[in-house]
Formats: structure tokens, sequence, C-alpha cells
């Protein structure tokens, strides 16, 4: 069973390379290799979830190396819910792109050079949740950013190569900042393996466990997109292709998140760097959904949103109770699906229309009313309308900001739903400009050096199949909700309690 | 352990000049920031990874006398990594310079947004303040054209009455002053003798 793990690794990096060998070549096995190498992801991290949940940790010691010298995987409740979500998620994704990428009879180069990339960068992903060694954390990141790099720049347009630019740079700041925590790291303790931290972090003095808390903590958050460092998300994620903006929103963050999670509950416990997040959660939310209340571009605002809502997730780890963590994983879960979801129906709105700025859209509601209700029912899940999923992940979160008690914890809480409601105001802008409005009111003259989007009247109707399942698939989390929260609540447990994590990778009892 | 001040203080040069060069415009010199700044990490990384030492193999040298293997693996593979992040930096260069003839990173959206309504702004005040202007001159032409109510014209009427009286006051106490004036010529006149005499 332990073989399983490194599945979720392995399979998009042989995926990748296959479709490489091809090239250009034979079209019809390129969308059946990405698509069943990703159908075979998420079969395989949904048995690990059950598992993991069933049986406690596993992990796979690559080629056979004991603990502290070789490459461990482990699998926890925590990864393997993450490992799940997104295997469903880019399934989606990696099908609207294949149908997309048919449909526009484009050259070849989708395929041949988009699709490895993606690949490589899903395989990233996958090894962040899964890894159980810093470096080995620092090699995920380093997968998922150098995919990410060419998903962003594709096809090297000025304002691609532009926003490359910032974010590479960014990224690689980041990646220097992690390095440098991992050297300090390992002169202070001998060791990268996240069990051994665990345990030989308690030995270190104050000022030192500070010092590297920190560190990473400024190098997950940059990942993270958390306010202090969260300009560069939002100038760069727009420009995208819409499948790659999709993942990114929904994976790329969450990776951040997810290392802040394992950070905040194993290595560091009841640190007092809780206080900190709290005021960067709050700082987050605010200043995040005041950027998105001021955006007339509808993926310039879901970026916005984006970073805002990061802030929900960091609110429940800074909490450091089972309850906060237990809803931010939650949040994590719901944020994946639908910031996704949003990104591929902006795609699809960019396609229909080729332009996603609202003073030059209008009257899709009458144009095309399907397109409108996929864009409705993510958005009013991502403003948490109840009982959608969105709603329930707040109210956990406030359920555990108010059981916390204290000023700041209820501060976050107002903050919450003050986010919630100018989310809410935010999406409700767009629809009521480019859904509601009748068509030609209004409307602007395209910008001059804007460079044209291909449009096509008529979308076929393959895209809408993924766009549908994400949608489902957030529903689900409502009708699901509780076997699914206490899933999530065993996984915030078994976070806190920190022993079974340390045990399973060390073989102890 | 015991750790050379050198390296270290090498280190922290490369890791300042890299940020330097990372915080200027120009793609190339970012990229040269980051090659410094990625030799810098690495040397700390080796330079905090123990004393130096024999090669690890087993059978060469006795293990306590042996180099630590594995932050020179974590430093080989960070030089991988930036050296593939290089490539794909100078390409993202090379196409910057095909697109634009330059390597500068330009401003982003937003930045050009606040440009644009600082500029808007400007031009608000001036059209501001010329709106003042003309309103001022709209309500003194009202104000002017304006009819009178009842109790205002009787007012000027008043008004006009006391000005006419104070006028005719005037002119009164002028002619008396004229007349005296005459009368004291005509005595003047009337006795010749008085003249030129005293």
């Amino acid at each position: 069973m332990a073989a399983l793990i490194a599945i979720p690794v392995l399979l998009p990096l042989l995926a990748a390379g296959i479709k490489l060998a091809i090239g250009a070549r034979l079209r019809n096995l390129q969308g059946v290799i990405s698509i069943s190498a990703l159908a075979v992801n998420l079969v395989v991290s949904a048995i690990l979830l059950v598992q993991v949940d069933t049986h406690g940790p596993m992990v796979a010691r690559i080629g056979g190396w004991e603990q502290p010298i070789g490459i461990t995987l482990v699998a926890d409740r925590l990864s393997a819910l993450m490992l799940v979500t997104s295997s469903a998620v880019t399934l989606c994704v990696m099908v609207y792109s294949v149908v997309s990428a048919y449909d526009r009879q484009e050259d070849v180069a989708p395929m041949a050079i988009f699709h490895p990339a993606f690949l490589v960068m899903l395989a990233g992903v996958a090894n962040a949740f899964l890894t159980g060694d810093l470096f080995n954390l620092f090699v995920a990141f380093e997968m998922l950013l150098s995919g990410s790099y060419v998903l962003l720049t594709f096809g090297g347009t000025q304002s691609r190569i532009r926003a490359g630019a910032t974010y590479t740079v960014m990224a690689l700041m980041s990646s220097m900042l992690f390095l440098i925590a991992l050297a300090v790291v390992y002169a202070a303790t001998g060791t990268l393996s996240i069990a051994q931290l665990a345990v030989r972090f308690g030995d270190l003095t104050p000022q030192v466990k500070l010092l590297v808390e920190l560190l990473l903590l400024l190098a997950f958050a940059i990942k993270a997109a958390i306010f202090p460092v969260s300009g560069w998300l939002p100038d760069s994620y727009p420009t995208a292709p819409a499948p790659a903006t999709a993942v990114f929103a929904g994976l790329l963050t969450k990776v951040g998140v997810y290392a802040i999670f394992r950070l905040e509950s194993l290595l560091f416990p009841g640190g007092p760097v809780g206080t900190l997040l709290l005021w960067a959660a709050l700082a987050t939310l605010l200043i995040g959904v005041l950027g998105a209340v001021a955006q007339a571009d509808i993926k310039r605002m879901l970026s916005f949103t984006l970073v805002s809502h990061v802030g929900y997730m960091v609110m429940g780890v800074g909490l450091a109770t089972v309850a906060g963590l237990a809803g931010a994983v939650f949040y994590a879960v719901h944020h994946m699906t639908v910031q996704t979801n949003l990104f591929l129906v902006t795609g699809l709105i960019e396609r229909r229309t080729g332009t996603t700025s609202v003073n030059r859209l209008g009257g899709l509601m009458r144009k095309a009313p399907l397109l409108s209700v996929l864009f409705f029912v993510p958005a009013m899940n991502l403003s948490g309308i109840p009982p959608m999923s969105g709603f329930l992940g707040k109210l956990a979160l406030v359920q555990a900001g108010l059981d916390v008690g204290g000023l700041l914890p209820v501060a976050l809480v107002v903050a919450a739903l003050v986010t919630s409601l100018l989310t809410l105001y935010a999406i409700a802008k767009v629809w009521g400009k480019a859904f509601w409005r009748e068509q030609g009111e209004g409307e602007v003259a395209p910008e001059a050096g804007e460079e044209p989007v291909e449009r096509s009247l008529t979308t076929q109707p393959g895209l809408y199949g993924p766009v549908s399942a994400l949608i489902v698939l957030g529903l689900a989390y409502t009708v699901l909700a509780g076997p699914l929260s206490s899933l999530t609540v065993r996984a915030a447990e078994e976070l806190m309690a920190r022993q079974p994590y340390i045990n399973a990778v060390l073989g102890v009892g | 352990m015991t750790i050379s001040l050198v390296p270290l203080i090498v280190c922290g040069l490369l890791v300042a000049a890299g940020v330097t060069l990372v915080l200027e415009r120009s793609l190339v010199r970012v990229l040269v920031g980051v090659i410094l700044m990625g030799n810098g990490v690495n040397l700390l990384i080796v330079t905090l990874g123990g004393n130096a030492g024999g090669p690890p193999l087993l059978g060469q040298t006795p293990p306590e006398e042996m180099a630590d293997p594995l932050p020179q693996a974590m430093v080989l593979t960070a030089i991988v990594i930036t050296l593939a992040v290089t490539a794909f930096l100078l390409a993202m260069v090379h196409r910057a310079w095909q697109l634009r003839g330059s390597d500068e990173v330009s401003d982003d959206t937003e930045d050009r947004w606040v440009r644009l309504r600082a500029r808007r702004g400007e031009l608000g005040e001036r059209v501001r303040a010329r709106q003042a202007e003309y309103d001022r001159l709209v309500a003194e032409q009202r104000a002017e054209l304006r009819e009178p109510t009842r109790g205002e014209q009787l007012a000027h009427r008043r008004a006009d009455r006391r000005r006419l009286k104070a006028r005719q006051r005037e002119a009164r106490k002028q002619m008396r002053r004229t007349i005296r004036a005459e009368r004291e010529r005509q005595a003047l006149a009337l006795d010749p003798e008085l003249e030129g005499d005293e």
C-alpha cells in the first residue's frame, strides 16, 4: 500500500516525459495520456485518503533508505485530503484544456508544451503535499514553480513576459529565503526531516527557534500571497491563459498555505508567531477585498478575492485550535474548487466575448444564459451565501474565532464577516454590469495597445462539462458537509496531536 | 563545529550585491543578481554544513573524519535548479528584447492606473476652478436681472429719496456759498477806493 504514495508524484512526471517524447505527433493519444494520468491520480489519492483515515499516517521510504538519510513521502489525513481535492480540480482543468485545444484547431504547441509543463507542475504540487522532508519540499516548490513559469509566459506575448518577470523574480526570492532557512535549520539541528525536526526543535533556544520559524514563514507567506508579500499575485495571474490561471489560483497558493499548516502545527506548536499570523490574516482579508472592489476586470477582481480569502485560512492557523485548523482545512478544500471554477468560467466568458472587462461586457444574461448560471453558482459560493460550502467554511472559522475570544480574534471575526460582504459586493458589481446590463449600454472602446483575444461565438459544449463538474463538486461539499467537516476535524486533531505523524515516520511504536 | 568568518562575509557580500541588482529594472541585471544571490546562499549552506573533512567514502576515510555529504548533495540540487531558472530567465530576457527592444520591466497595470488617475485628478482641479469662476459670474448676472420685491422696492425708493435730499442739501449749501462770495465781490466792486488800500 505504501507504494501508492509515490504515484501522485511519479505518474504526472512520467506522463510529461512521454508527452515530451511524442512531441507534436499523435494528437489523440496526447489528450488520452494527460487525462488518464490525472484520473488515475484521483483514484489513487482517494484510496490513500480512505487508507490514511482508517489506519493512520502512511510512509513510503524511497529506495528503501531509512528515515534520516533517504527521501520519505508521508501521507496523513491533511495531505491526503489536499491531494484528493487537487487531483479532482486538476482533472477538470485538464479536460477543459484538452477540449479547448481540440476545439480551436490550434497549432500543436499547446499539446506539446502546455501539457508537459502542466503535468510537471502537478507533480510538484503532489510532492509538496506528500513530502516528509524540508529539502524535498524545496525541490517540490521548484518543480511546481518551473512548470508555472512556462505556463504563465505561455505564448510569450508582451503582457505575459512582463507579468512573468515579476512572478519569476518574486518566486526566486522566496526560494532563496527558503534555502537560507534550510541552511540555518541544518546548522542548528543536523537534519531536515520534518518528523525529526519536530522532535529536535524542542531543544533549541527560543531565539534560534523564532529566527527559523520567521524565515520559513516568510518564504511560505510569499508563496501563499499573505498580505505584505501578496502584491505579485494580482499582477501576474490575470495575464496567463485561462486553464493555467485556474489551476494557479486553485493550487499554488494552497501549497503555501499547506506548508504553513505543517509549520505551525507540527514544527512550532504554540509559538509566539500565532498573534503575528492573526494580524497578517486581518490585513490580508481586508486589503485584498478592498482591492477586489476597485477592479473593473473579472480576472483581476478574482485575483484580489483570491488574496483576500487566503486570509481566512491563515486566520484558522493563527487561532491554533483544533476548531480553527479544521475550519481552515475545510475552507482550503472549498476555496481550491470554487476559485478554479470561477477562473475557468471567466475563461469561457473571454472565449465568448473576447474580453473580461466589465465595462465592455453586457447583456450576457440574455446572450448566454447557461454561462450566466455557470458563473452565478460558484460566485455565490465564494461570497458565502448559505447553504453553500463557502458559508459553512466561514461559519466554522467564525465559531472557532469566537470560541477563542479576546480582542484580536473577535476583531478578526468581524473582519471575516466584512470581507464576506465586500466579496458579495464585488461580485454583485460584476454581475450587474456584465450580465444584467443591456448590451451596448455604456460600452467602452478597447484601450490602445490591448492585445486582441481570440473569440468563438459557438462554444464547444465539451467545455461546459468540466466547469459543471466543478460546480457539482462545490455543491457536493454542502451535501457531504457532515462527513467532510468531521474528516477535517480529525485531520486537525491529528495535526495538533503531532505524535501520530512523528511516530509513523520515525518508526516508533 | 568551528566556522571561519571569511566564507560568511563573502556570502553576505554576494547576497547583498545580489539583492541590489535584483532591485533594478533591467532584467539582465536582475538575472546577474539572482546568480550572485544563489551562489551566496549555496556558500552559506556549505559553510553551515559542518567542518571540512575527507571524502565521505567508506574504506577511504574513517567515518569521524568524513565531511558531511548531505549539505553538498543539497547544494548540488540547488545549483542545478538555479541553472534551469537562469536559462529560463535568459530566454525571457531575449523575448522581452525581441518584443520591446529593451530588457526593462515596464510598470504594472496598477501603476499605470494610479498614474492615469493622478493625471485625471490634475485635470479635474483645473476644470473645477473654471466651473467655480463661471458659477460666480452667473450668480452676479442673476442678481442684476432679478425682479425686486415690494419691500426692496420701498427700501430702494426711500434710499433714492434720501440720496436726492442729500443732493438738494448739498446744492443749496453750494448756492449759498456762491451768493455770499458774489455779495463780497459786489461790495468790493462798489467801493473801489478800498482796493489796494491798507
